[in-house]
């Protein structure tokens, strides 16, 4: 092997060393937080004047001035690809928070209670799955009125089929585990055990199904926006500003569309590949993994 | 057989709840049908609302509709759609059609080529190939559907301005004159964007299942018996893994028909899905149920079919063995 050679290899091998999946994790994770505490609170402290209407510079493409152009009536698109993210996000930590609970409480309860409650949360679980997702989003956010309040229900009451059974998994076997039973037996009562033993040892099990719920949220906000059932026309949200380009790509128009887009799957990825890492991680089973 | 119309039978009881629950849904909504039906800015007097909400039987109370309503149903009788002013099932079936061929071919080059990629990814792991699939699959998973839908069309309709930029046939030519040619070059666009919605989920899966099995003892037997990889896969792996993964690819029907909603919508495309948007959007509750109510059919369709799929091929199951 020559010298060049040899030491390339022994860089690339310290570089994985390096970025071991712990280090990966922290990275990911740090990413995805920075990057929606930045987008959330520059979207929450923006003033509406950063995306005013200014006829004469409408459709202006991507420059400096505007990074990502203008629309059709003259609206600074980066600004409001901001805002529009933000608001997605709040929508999105709203409804997760709601979905969560719900999973958290009825996944335990079908585990701890088991017998026809168990049957009965199942059968709901199985119920809401039952319905393509977007049209139970659809049917719920006409149900609740559209607009700002009806996505915002839509989103928070149609996140917890997955985690429930999530929970409930991990509760049962939990359950099962020796020290559990024996701290049964040593005459602790339901409501001790639960929230001794069982609760925090579900809690990473959860804490990652949160995690992963979360892109969920935002990306099915943006998606019934999209289709008219969300945020209303005057509200700067992705699914918004999305279906508003749909009018002006014919004509050339790409910039509309493409960079709130990239905005939001940025997003999706980060705290995706957040919640994988984490998974992975805090699994013992691969946890040591390169 | 007993297990199979067990679950049945279960999805039946589904079905039925999901009707109740969607009805209640729909009583709920503060729109209200006649409004819709008639127009906001329309100049009928208040006599003939009264009668057109009798005729209805808007004023009967919430338990004596749904009956009326779901006898109808069990009758295929789903009311009119205000939108299209047709009956329902009409406009179910007419759009149907045309997502049908939609869906089937993005359902079957995502399962085949997902299929093929998984292999492809698992036999080569941690190359080149294997890293490039799955980053493509990440970002596909993640991609928001409606968003890839319009940079296909911002990209090869526009300005490469290969492919036509929506509807399922030209513009301004009866429905008789239009070639199947046409209909095929109007698909494929929209097939492409739905394909990308599913082609990461089966890639991924095929990928850890055949990860899975190579590294089990039988594959290290096979290896030692002299084996290449190509013949370990063809004979060992590819029959262990097939199974799962059609029986993914079934289970994501639901994913399958959210995805038309939002591709049909973005190339304007005369399917069920942008049928779903404008019911919802136009007050068209007679459709809205109609189409959620078939929906749902569709999903437990796709279960069930995976789940006998599933029993049929693998006799643990079965016999009734648990799988742990």
């Amino acid at each position: 092997m020559s010298d060049r050679s040899f030491q390339k290899a022994q860089k690339r091998a310290a570089a994985e060393i390096f970025w071991n999946r712990r280090r990966r994790t922290l990275f990911v994770l740090g990413a995805a937080v920075l990057y929606l505490t930045v987008t959330l609170a520059a979207g929450w402290f923006m003033s509406p004047e950063c995306y005013d209407i200014d006829y004469s510079a409408k459709f202006t493409a991507p420059c400096p001035a505007h990074l990502f152009g203008t629309d059709y009536m003259g609206r600074d698109m980066f600004f409001r690809s901001v805002k529009g993210l933000s608001n997605s996000i709040g929508v999105g930590i709203l409804a997760s928070a709601v979905s969560s609970v719900i999973a958290l409480i009825l996944g335990t309860a079908a585990a701890l209670q088991g017998g026809a409650l168990d049957r009965f949360i199942n059968w709901c679980v199985d119920l809401c799955m039952g319905i393509p997702h977007l049209i139970l989003l659809i049917l719920i956010s006409f149900m609740a009125g559209k607009g700002g309040r009806g996505v915002l229900i839509a989103v928070a009451l149609t996140h917890w089929p997955e985690l429930t059974r999530l929970v409930r998994a991990e509760v049962l076997q939990i359950r099962s585990a020796r020290y559990v039973q024996a701290s049964y037996r040593m005459g602790k009562t339901r409501r001790e055990v639960a929230k001794e033993h069982i609760l925090p040892q579900a809690l990473p099990v959860y804490l990652i199904g949160v995690v992963l719920l979360f892109p969920h949220a935002i990306m099915h906000e943006a998606a019934i926006t999209f289709l008219g059932f969300g945020f209303p026309a005057e509200v700067p949200a992705i699914g918004v500003i999305l279906s508003e380009s749909m009018n002006h790509i014919t004509t050339g128009k790409w910039w509309m569309a493409v960079f709130p887009g990239l905005m939001l799957l940025t997003a999706v990825m980060l705290l995706d590949a957040a919640g994988e890492n984490l998974k992975r991680l805090l699994n013992p089973n691969s946890g040591n993994e390169a | 057989m007993k297990k199979i119309m067990l679950t049945a039978l279960r999805m039946l009881t589904l079905l039925t709840a999901i009707s109740i629950l969607s009805f209640l849904m729909m009583a709920k909504a503060p729109i209200d049908p006649l409004t819709a039906y008639i127009g906001t800015n329309s100049t009928i007097s208040e006599d003939a609302r009264e009668e057109i909400a009798e005729y209805w039987g808007l004023n009967d109370p919430p338990l004596e509709r749904f009956m009326t309503w779901a006898g109808n149903t069990l009758r295929g009788e789903f009311g009119r759609s205000i939108v299209y002013k047709q009956p329902v099932l009409t406009v179910i079936k007419e759009r149907f059609r045309y997502s049908l061929a939609l869906m089937l071919i993005a359902w079957l080059s995502s399962g085949i080529l997902g299929f093929v990629l998984g292999i492809g990814a698992a036999v080569c792991k941690d190359s080149i190939l294997d890293r490039g699939i799955r980053t493509v699959c990440l970002v596909f998973q993640s991609a928001p559907t409606f968003w890839v839908g319009l940079i296909m069309l911002s990209v090869f309709a526009v300005n490469l301005g290969w492919f036509p930029i929506g509807l399922a046939a030209p513009m301004g030519k009866m429905a008789s004159e239009v070639t199947l040619a046409e209909r095929i070059y109007h698909l494929i666009l929209p097939s492409i964007t739905l394909s990308i919605l599913g082609i990461g989920k089966i890639t991924l899966y095929t990928r850890q299942k055949l990860l899975e099995i190579l590294d089990s003892e039988f594959m290290l037997y096979a290896r030692a018996r002299g084996e290449n990889t190509w013949q370990m896969v063809k004979s060992h792996g590819i029959r262990n893994i097939a199974i799962p993964a059609i029986t993914v690819q079934f289970a994501s029907f639901s994913e399958l028909f959210g995805g038309i909603a939002l591709a049909e919508t973005v190339f304007s495309y005369p399917g069920i899905g942008s049928a779903v948007t404008a019911a919802g959007l136009g007050g068209d509750v007679p459709l809205l149920l109609g189409i959620a109510i078939f929906s749902a059919v569709f999903v437990f369709t796709g279960n069930l079919i995976a789940n006998i799929l599933y029993g049929m091929v693998d006799p643990r199951i079965r016999e009734g063995f648990s799988h742990e």
